[in-house]
């Protein structure tokens, strides 16, 4: 008897990802889902400013074109999407995709799933009123001490919404803050109809869903272990999750295809954005990340079992973005000879001035790519006779006239500072408005009974 | 678990000295392990992950949560360590580590990408003969 796969194929691991990996994964070979995440923890933020801009928007715009490519394929494969590309619109996203499924003639062939009850933006007032503090879980501080600066508020969901959808018969289920691992995790609950409180299994597919939610991150991109010997890494094969019913799943990418599935690329992955291995949470359940067993069962295919899980928590997690400030970096670049020194002394110019304009700053913050700027001051020591060196100083503050001031006092050190220099061809640097990310915890009942999934027809 | 591994560095750095230790010499960690590193919120994390299995214990021994904090001294406030025996890998929390992190952060690094890197150029002592064999690759 040959074992029955679920094959769940990541299309997209952020907003911005290669644009050719979905349609490569849905022509490429055989798979049954299309798994394709967007959302980090400040995109929800960005969208919402874009739809405060556009009711219409608010979503990820890109997903639309991309429906628009693969819909044909994926109608004639029988291939079904999951996508948290719903962003904090997710019905206009549904809309526009299904806008996009009758132009290519898909009318009566697709039905789209459309998760919502996530966005808990206009429910604040009410939450914090009825005694949920929605407290930073790093500081402790309630939100109600910046509530007025609030700009989205959103509940994870877990994988729940994308199986009742799935059930419901939709081929695309477009949600908002899903999380990255439910959207590989509904898929194969329903797909072998497993309990969702089987915490086992849960972990299992947690563990597939964190393995693929990056893409290629896992098939060899970004891969350290023997990074010059992967090859192809023009037209990477992004992984693809095969899940068995016994819970263990195997990963692996499309036959010729570049980059490389090892027991490597997988390791990396796994320990990416890691805290606590022994409890991995998310909506759905708990993963312990030391259970895990990894095999190489082939080229390009490694096996995946052992995992073990608990229970899930009576907790959501809130991603919540809000306005902080200003910043702006900008850069200059000064060329050999003594190089390193000329950008020093063009450092402490800079900062003179800014002290004697009386400016205020929150922070300011000088690096010298090629010198310090990613290892700081494990760098070793600097090389003398370097080619040249980047000034990158970068400030932020509350308010927004001492960060326009200083974008106004980079240019100036070109001839009032030490010489060759060059590299400010772009110009003033920008302003930026500064989006922090809140993260806290409610009680999942709050959010559970207002989630709702409808299925829509094309 | 972070709590016992540190208990475990601390009694290792007390007066007691073990006998006939065999002569070691420092080596860099990026011959020993690979790394990926991300962030969570202020908090960037290394995974470490041994380059063959049977250099998971000599980082288990040598890449203590003590030692990791004295290599990042200045750079962040506090290190946590978790172990995975069955990955080859140790798990490091770096706190505050990002200036504030994701968008707040001015860094070139403000997600702790290449904290990993970083990681790899602490020295640990390793046995001479397996240093030879390390370097020779």
């Amino acid at each position: 008897m040959s074992e029955r796969v679920v094959r769940i194929a990541a299309g997209q691991g952020f907003w911005g990802d290669w644009l050719e990996a979905p349609v490569r994964q849905v022509r490429g070979g055989p798979i049954d889902y299309l798994m394709m995440d967007y959302l980090a923890e400040v995109t929800m933020s960005i969208m919402q400013k874009q739809k405060s801009r556009d009711p219409r928007a608010g979503y990820a715009r890109d997903f639309v074109p991309l429906m628009e490519r693969i819909l044909p394929d994926v109608v004639e494969r029988g291939i079904k999407v999951t996508s948290n590309a719903g962003g904090v619109n997710p019905r206009g996203c549904a809309e526009a995709v299904l806008e996009v499924a009758r132009k290519l003639g898909l009318g009566g062939k697709l039905r789209i799933g459309l998760v919502t009850g996530d966005d808990i933006l206009d429910r604040l007032d009410d939450l914090i009123a009825r005694g949920h503090p929605l407290a930073d879980m790093e500081t402790g501080q309630p939100l109600s001490e910046i509530r007025d600066k609030v700009l989205s508020a959103n509940a994870y969901l877990g994988m729940a919404p994308i199986v009742e959808a799935l059930r419901g018969g939709a081929d695309v289920v477009i949600t908002g803050r899903v999380t990255d691992t439910g959207l590989t995790l509904g898929p194969i609950f329903h797909e072998f109809g497993w309990s969702p409180e089987d915490w086992d299994k849960v972990a299992a597919g947690t563990v597939a869903g964190h393995i693929i939610e990056c893409g290629a991150q896992a098939s060899g991109g970004n891969l350290l272990k023997g990074w010059r010997s992967v090859k192809g890494m023009a037209d990477p094969g992004f992984p693809i999750v095969e899940a068995s019913a016994d819970g263990s799943f195997l990963v692996t990418k499309h036959p010729k295809t570049g980059g490389v599935v090892s027991v490597a690329s997988v390791t990396e992955q796994l320990v990416y954005e890691m805290g606590d291995p022994g409890s991995y949470i998310t909506p759905d359940g708990v993963a312990d990340f030391t259970s895990i067993q990894l095999r190489q069962a082939g080229r390009d295919r490694v096996r995946v079992s052992g995992i073990r899980g608990g229970p899930r928590t009576p907790m959501l997690k809130v991603s919540i973005a809000y306005f902080y400030g200003y910043k702006a970096v900008g850069t200059l670049v000064y060329s050999w000879p003594e190089a390193y020194d000329k950008a020093k002394a063009a450092d402490r110019i800079l900062r003179q001035r800014l002290a004697d304009l009386g400016l205020e700053f929150e922070q300011i913050l000088t690096e010298f790519v090629g010198v310090d700027a990613t290892h700081g001051k494990l760098s070793g020591p600097p090389d003398p006779d370097a080619p040249e060196v980047q000034l990158r100083i970068g400030v932020r503050a509350r308010d927004k006239a001492p960060v326009e001031r200083f974008t106004r006092e980079l240019a100036p050190l070109v001839l009032t500072g030490p010489p060759s220099v060059t590299g400010f061809a772009g110009g003033r640097p920008a302003v930026e408005e500064v989006v922090a990310y809140w993260p806290a915890l409610i009680d999942r009942r709050e959010i559970e009974r207002h989630v709702k999934v409808e299925v829509l027809e094309a | 678990m972070a709590g016992s591994s540190r208990k475990k560095s601390a009694s290792r750095s007390g007066r007691f000295r073990r006998p006939a230790v065999p002569p070691s010499r420092p080596v860099q960690l990026r011959w020993l392990a690979h790394a990926r590193s991300g962030d969570k919120g202020n908090t960037a994390n290394v995974g470490l992950i041994a380059l063959e299995p049977e250099y998971y214990p000599i980082l288990v021994r040598e890449v203590t949560t003590a030692r990791v904090a004295r290599h990042f001294k200045g750079m962040v406030s506090g290190v946590e360590r978790f172990e995975l025996p069955n990955l080859g890998a140790l798990n490091f929390l770096l706190h505050d580590a990002l200036d504030g992190g994701g968008t707040i952060s001015l860094k070139t690094d403000a997600q702790g990408k290449v904290y990993s890197t970083a990681l790899l150029r602490m020295e640990i002592p390793v046995p001479v003969s397996l240093a030879r064999r390390l370097i020779r690759k």
